[in-house]
């Protein structure tokens, strides 16, 4: 695999008292968790309920109206870079520019994540996501479910501890899905963590696997 | 990993080309209207070129605004740009120059000839496009602001003339005053060293007042 997560160093994301209000109206208040080097979260709860806002809450890209997020018992505001060095995240926007081909796509988004690649593993890691002999294609032309590949080929070539995946499988094929899952299951092996939204069923094979739900 | 943002941008935009074309010619048709507005009176042409000028640039720099973080707060780059390890305000200076290389150079590039269509003398078009030269590139710094500020609003384009405009005033007053100055025999150089301090003042305040915006339009 291309990337290494330091197995030496025990991880922790904790999550206390977490509120979250859109407008007047409260999304969810009083939420706990904590999740520890190869655990697994999965976030669920209908529409609207807040999974997106949870997601982005603990990035860091919005401040929760209450409570906070701790990484390693460290405020994650506090952190800054420190904690953004630590996580990967794919949100349901796909962050692929459309003027651009698959390779540079990559090449970008990974440069802005801190890791410059080499020519070679962006092949590699196109190849691995199924998305060879498209490299070189502008991403207009490409299909949702190829658009979303180029995302996820993020995944293989980032070294980050946590990765936040918010609805990861949508539009995604049989074949796509049972990649990414291996992708999970091999990060979790490694001692990574992953917290992600999904409405659809997949099970992940994980030394900790816990559901948050969200009402 | 600035000079990389910077690359990205002006390879979008040479995706696009026909972005870059649009602004200039915007910029070239306002000047040329007025000579047809006012009628053709050499001297009265030759006293209101540098401020008509300088307002084109503003109006052709303020309407390509809306394209520094749009495009990318649309698909999502900009999410994964407040999440980077990177610090934003060099990613937002990045993403500035950028604009001015795509937006500010052409105009500086095309000033002389606008000058001439006003029959300014050889050293009065210099010092334009000199003041040009130092003027737009604030034109850019400040107009991110505006354009974070203004992200995801609807009717954002007419708010952002609004917030931006007004800041864009002292660059306005120096810029053509140094035109203003040196064809009336007094010399351009405290004009062009003031517009010169704004620049300075400018490229160290506005990143990090626009990363700041950034971060509150995206919350």
């Amino acid at each position: 695999m291309s990337y290494n997560v330091n197995l030496s160093t025990i991880f922790m994301l904790q999550g206390i008292n977490l509120e979250c209000m859109r407008g007047d109206r409260t999304l969810f208040k009083n939420i706990n968790f904590s999740l520890e080097s190869g655990g697994l979260m999965q976030v669920r709860g209908p529409n609207g309920s807040g999974k997106t806002s949870l997601l982005r809450i603990l990035c860091g890209l919005a401040p929760p109206i209450y409570g906070e997020i701790l990484w390693d018992t460290n405020n994650i505001r506090s952190l800054g870079e420190k904690y953004r060095n630590a996580i990967t995240y794919l949100g349901h926007l796909n962050g692929v520019k459309d003027d651009l081909t698959a390779t540079e796509n990559l090449y970008i988004s990974s440069a802005l994540a801190g890791v410059v690649i080499t020519k070679n593993k962006v092949h590699e890691a196109l190849q691995q996501i199924g998305l060879s002999g498209r490299e070189s294609l502008p991403a207009k032309v490409l299909s949702q479910g190829q658009r979303r590949r180029i995302t996820l080929a993020r995944l293989l070539v980032c070294d980050t501890a946590l990765w936040i995946l918010d609805e990861p499988l949508t539009a995604l094929d049989s074949s796509a899905i049972e990649l990414l899952r291996n992708l999970l299951e091999q990060h979790l092996k490694q001692g990574g963590m992953v917290v992600m939204t999904t409405h659809q069923e997949i099970t992940i094979a994980a030394i900790k696997t816990q559901q948050l739900q969200l009402t | 990993m600035f000079l990389w943002v910077i690359q990205r941008d002006l390879l979008l935009a040479m995706r696009r080309r026909f972005d870059i074309l649009t602004t200039l010619f915007f910029f070239v048709i306002v000047v040329s209207l007025f000579p047809l507005g006012i009628g053709p009176e050499i001297n009265i042409l030759r006293t209101i070129a540098p401020g008509v000028v300088w307002v084109a640039a503003l109006l052709a720099s303020m309407l390509s605004l809306g394209r520094i973080f749009s495009n990318d707060y649309l698909d999502g780059t900009l999410e994964q740009m407040l999440i980077s390890p990177q610090s934003l305000s060099l990613l937002v200076l990045g993403k500035a120059l950028a604009h001015w290389l795509i937006t500010g150079i052409p105009l500086i590039l095309i000033s002389p000839l606008l000058g001439i269509q006003y029959n300014l003398p050889l050293d009065a078009i210099l010092i334009l496009a000199l003041s040009l030269l130092l003027g737009t590139p604030i034109l850019s710094l400040i107009g991110a602001i505006g354009a974070a500020l203004t992200l995801g609003l609807r009717g954002g384009g007419m708010l952002v003339s609004l917030l931006v405009l007004p800041l864009y005033i002292p660059v306005l007053v120096f810029g053509s005053g140094a035109v203003e100055a040196s064809a009336g025999g007094l010399g351009a150089g405290a004009h062009l060293s003031l517009l010169g301090a704004f620049l300075l003042i400018a490229l160290v305040i506005t990143p990090w007042a626009t990363a700041s915006a950034l971060r509150i339009s995206m919350e």
